[in-house]
């Protein structure tokens, strides 16, 4: 006998038209959902996560059009359903949150307003009954003062209140699934954790499905039932959670988990067979010849005090009218507040923090970036903020410091060619104009980071997000700098991307002698990086020491909410 | 062999645009036309342009006056032709000079804000403030009547637009990645302005050139229109309609029509010309 599920997804499979013809987002998919039930679907990008999301709410732009099988809801089959009956059952039988929830709200409009809509478009709420029904929305997902913040622009929340809206707004008409697509991504750890638990509690309350759909295998492991693992467009794993982190059967499974940094791996484990040939053995003989001695003696290579950098608050309308008269208003944010702290030579360390802790700020101030308000910074004796950010690139300091950016995208001029990107440090600050030495330095430093010399001539865009951090690390450690920050360099990309890219900057670390600050809102991934860490909160150091001490027994009660946040895989 | 296969890939790029948007195609194949006109109109130009023969002034159409003859007995044909040269060179350097100076005072004021954006933004909204055709008039009266200064006017009372647009782009870039990797591989701002910055604005400001070519041969017609710029005999669009004008009421149409039908042509074929330009510069369009 046939058994009927609240959600059942037989043999579906959607196809993109593109330019280049016909894809496949999603081939031949089978899951299937009870009432209440918390199901994860874990993936990297491109594996077809959010394209089944879609289909299930019937949301599919029009160059995507599912070829065959059926989505059952509750006995309805939604691919055959007319946009009249899909209209009907959006909001009010599924629901769904997205991933960035500020580009999701309507920037113009209050909150409130918002949450009246959907109530109002499902004849849920009459006029005078849509503002007390909103409130209590905001009420139920915890917005403190409700009342005032129904009328709060999503500009004036916080990312982490924003997603509460945005679950305020799904949950309003009591749906009976939500779809979560990356609900948490771009939220801090403690929010992360807040919004889920959030989640969860209401669903609970509600008997409410719900779908999760995410590349973090640790949070989805926290708070779902069962997983689907999907990779490009196929479903290659389906178990509980217990089941699927105790003895994944694919292969695929295997390198995902293995490739998410828990609490007791180390970096060789995170891929199952680490990168061998990116170092070769001729390069680095005559690399580390040359590192050797620096290595050797151990010196305080950064020297940082007292840093504080304070940004003036823009209010222009006041500013233009009384100049003066600012005596209640705060006019300056401190971003970095008073910090000190020293950093070996060949040492890495670890600055971590949630958004806006300053710890951006700080790595731009030591990169030279930014001026900062007061405050010194000694780099290898030599105090580099005498220097004026704007002029600090005519002093010979400039090439010993260099910098990973966050996004790999966003940190490459689309004009220019990896291999131009890769060029422009070397031209300008080794003056290297000769082109056969020039090619010879770009190509090794691309064997160097693992990137094929055929992707040399492509542009930004048409690399993978792995390749451009390739091509970003690269044009860092082309002029062979002797303290590397890296901002953030992994956040953007997918795990096992990830695991590549540590073992690659650790081996880079060994082989050319570097020291490392590495900043991270991933704790995961700063321990597996760096010998010593410094947690800033506020603009600033509430604790500092040697990695697995602040992690293992912090003393500070922000660092135990951020420790006791990370999604722990063991039960 | 690098640099062969680099202008191989811009030449397949070119195709590859034109063959995605027939208007695109349209437009170019226009703006060809045009230039050629413009490049070699005096030598294929049938009769003198400039040559008066008043024993058949005023003729209509023929086959050996294809557009008819004007008041003077000289051939329209011609006189379009050749008239397309001073036209579009009046358009192109107008838009040339408001280019390149927009483009320099629009990024200084984005990239170092401050007063430099001040003194630069209040230039503009100054400039903006006039009736731009009465400015015109009025910079073309003033400077004195010669075809340097009609490019001037020109130029000038197009600037602000360019440096809006220039400004406004360049300060979403100044704080983007790859702006502050720029400046950690060792490079200053105006290095910075001028490699990182103005050539990832083209896009924009390609589709604003090209609207703003259609607009400067209006606006040089319009002056020479008026009396202003251009003096008879020489061959000018804006002129011929002016000349021809008088001869509406009494039924020689093609006096008018002709010039008026190439300004048309021009201004719409420039206008068309933008999106396809903006796809040929932008390098996310390159695949």
């Amino acid at each position: 006998m046939h058994q009927t599920y609240f959600l059942d997804i037989k043999g579906l499979s959607v196809e993109f038209r593109t330019r280049n013809g016909t894809i496949r987002a999603v081939d031949d998919i089978n899951f299937h959902l009870s009432k209440g039930e918390f199901l994860g679907i874990v993936g990297e990008s491109g594996s077809g996560k959010s394209v089944t999301a879609y289909s299930v709410m019937g949301l599919l732009d029009s160059a995507g059009h599912p070829v065959c099988g059926q989505v059952m809801y509750d006995g309805i089959d939604i691919i055959k359903a007319t946009e009249n009956t899909m209209q009907d059952i959006r909001g009010r039988e599924i629901s769904m949150i997205f991933q960035n929830p500020r580009a999701a709200l309507n920037p113009i409009r209050p909150v409130g307003y918002q949450i009246e809509d959907v109530l109002k478009q499902h004849q849920l709420a009459t006029r005078q009954t849509a503002k007390s029904k909103a409130v209590e929305m905001l009420r139920q997902v915890k917005i403190f003062e409700p009342e005032l913040r129904y009328k709060s622009y999503p500009f004036e929340l916080s990312g982490g209140m924003c997603q509460r809206v945005m679950i305020a707004i799904a949950l309003a008409c009591s749906p009976r699934l939500l779809i979560a697509d990356e609900p948490t991504t771009g939220l801090d750890t403690t929010t992360q954790k807040a919004t889920m638990d959030l989640v969860k509690e209401l669903a609970l309350k509600r008997n409410m499905a719900v779908i999760v759909i995410s590349h973090d295998l640790g949070m989805v492991s926290n708070y779902c039932n069962r997983l689907v693992v999907m990779e490009s467009g196929k479903i290659v794993e389906t178990a509980s959670v217990n089941d699927l982190l105790a003895c994944p059967k694919h292969e695929y499974s295997k390198r995902l988990i293995a490739a998410s940094p828990k609490q007791n791996s180390c970096l060789e484990n995170l891929t199952i067979s680490p990168e061998k040939h990116l170092i070769r053995e001729t390069f680095s003989h005559s690399e580390k010849k040359t590192s050797t001695p620096q290595l050797s003696k151990v010196h305080t290579l950064l020297d940082v005090r007292n840093l504080t950098k304070e940004f003036p608050i823009r209010n222009s309308f006041k500013n233009f009218f009384f100049q003066q008269t600012n005596s209640y208003h705060r006019t300056s944010c401190r971003a970095v507040d008073d910090v000190t702290f020293k950093l070996e030579s060949g040492q890495s360390l670890g600055l971590v923090g949630e958004s806006g802790c300053g710890k951006s700020t700080t790595s731009k101030i030591i990169s030279r970036l930014i001026n900062p308000t007061s405050g010194e910074v000694f780099f290898k004796g030599i105090n580099i903020t005498n220097y004026d950010a704007q002029d600090f690139v005519e002093q010979s300091e400039r090439r010993m410091i260099q910098m990973v950016f966050q996004d790999p995208t966003d940190s490459l001029n689309p004009r220019y060619t990896a291999h131009e990107s890769i060029a422009e440090p070397l031209r300008l600050l080794l003056g290297m104009n000769n082109s056969h030495e020039l090619q010879l330095r770009i190509f090794s430093l691309a064997d160097q980071v693992g990137l094929s010399a055929n992707l040399l001539e492509r542009f930004p865009h048409q690399l993978s997000g792995g390749q451009k951090a390739r091509v970003g690390i690269a044009r860092a450690i082309a002029v062979k700098p002797e303290l590397l920050i890296l901002d953030e360099p992994t956040s953007s990309l997918d795990v096992s991307v990830q695991a590549i890219i540590l073992q690659l900057l650790n081996q880079l670390k060994n082989v050319l002698g570097m020291s490392y600050i590495f900043v991270s809102h991933d704790l995961n991934v700063v321990r597996l990086m760096c010998d010593r860490v410094i947690v800033m909160n506020q603009g600033k150091i509430v604790e500092s020491g040697k990695s697995f001490e602040v992690f293992n027994s912090p003393k500070n009660p922000y660092t135990k909410a951020l420790v006791e946040a990370i999604p722990r895989f063991e039960k | 062999m690098t640099k062969v296969a680099f202008t191989n890939r811009r030449l397949n790029h070119l195709i590859y645009v034109i063959r995605e948007n027939p208007v695109t195609l349209l437009a170019f194949s226009l703006f060809t036309l045009i230039i050629l006109l413009a490049l070699v109109g005096p030598s294929i130009a049938p009769h003198d342009p400039i040559k008066t023969n008043a024993t058949n002034a005023l003729e209509p159409p023929s086959l050996s006056y294809l557009f008819g003859t004007d008041h003077l007995g000289r051939d329209v044909f011609s006189r379009v032709i050749v008239a397309t040269r001073l036209d579009l060179g009046i358009a192109f350097s107008a838009v040339t000079i408001s280019f390149c100076v927009g483009c320099a005072l629009g990024g200084a004021a984005g990239f170092w804000g401050g007063w430099t954006n001040r003194v630069i933004g209040r230039i503009s909204d100054a400039i903006m403030a006039f009736p731009l055709f009465v400015l015109a008039m009025g910079i073309v009266a003033a400077l004195g009547n010669t075809i340097e200064n009609i490019i001037y006017a020109t130029a000038i009372i197009n600037l602000p637009f360019y440096i809006r647009v220039s400004r406004a782009e360049t300060s979403i870039r100044r704080n983007i990645g790859y702006v502050d990797a720029a400046r950690l591989s060792g490079s200053g701002n105006l290095r910075i302005l001028f490699t990182q910055i103005l050539p990832n604005i083209l896009p924009p400001m390609m589709v604003q050139v090209s609207l703003n070519m259609g607009w400067a041969i209006l606006n040089a017609a319009g002056l020479s229109f008026i009396g202003l710029g251009v003096r008879p005999p020489n061959a000018e669009w804006g002129i011929m309609v002016a000349e021809g004008s008088n001869y509406i009421i009494s039924g020689e149409w093609w006096l008018v029509i002709f010039p008026g039908a190439a300004l048309m042509l021009a201004v719409f074929c420039f206008n068309l010309l933008g999106d396809g330009l903006r796809d040929i510069v932008d390098p996310l369009r390159r695949t």
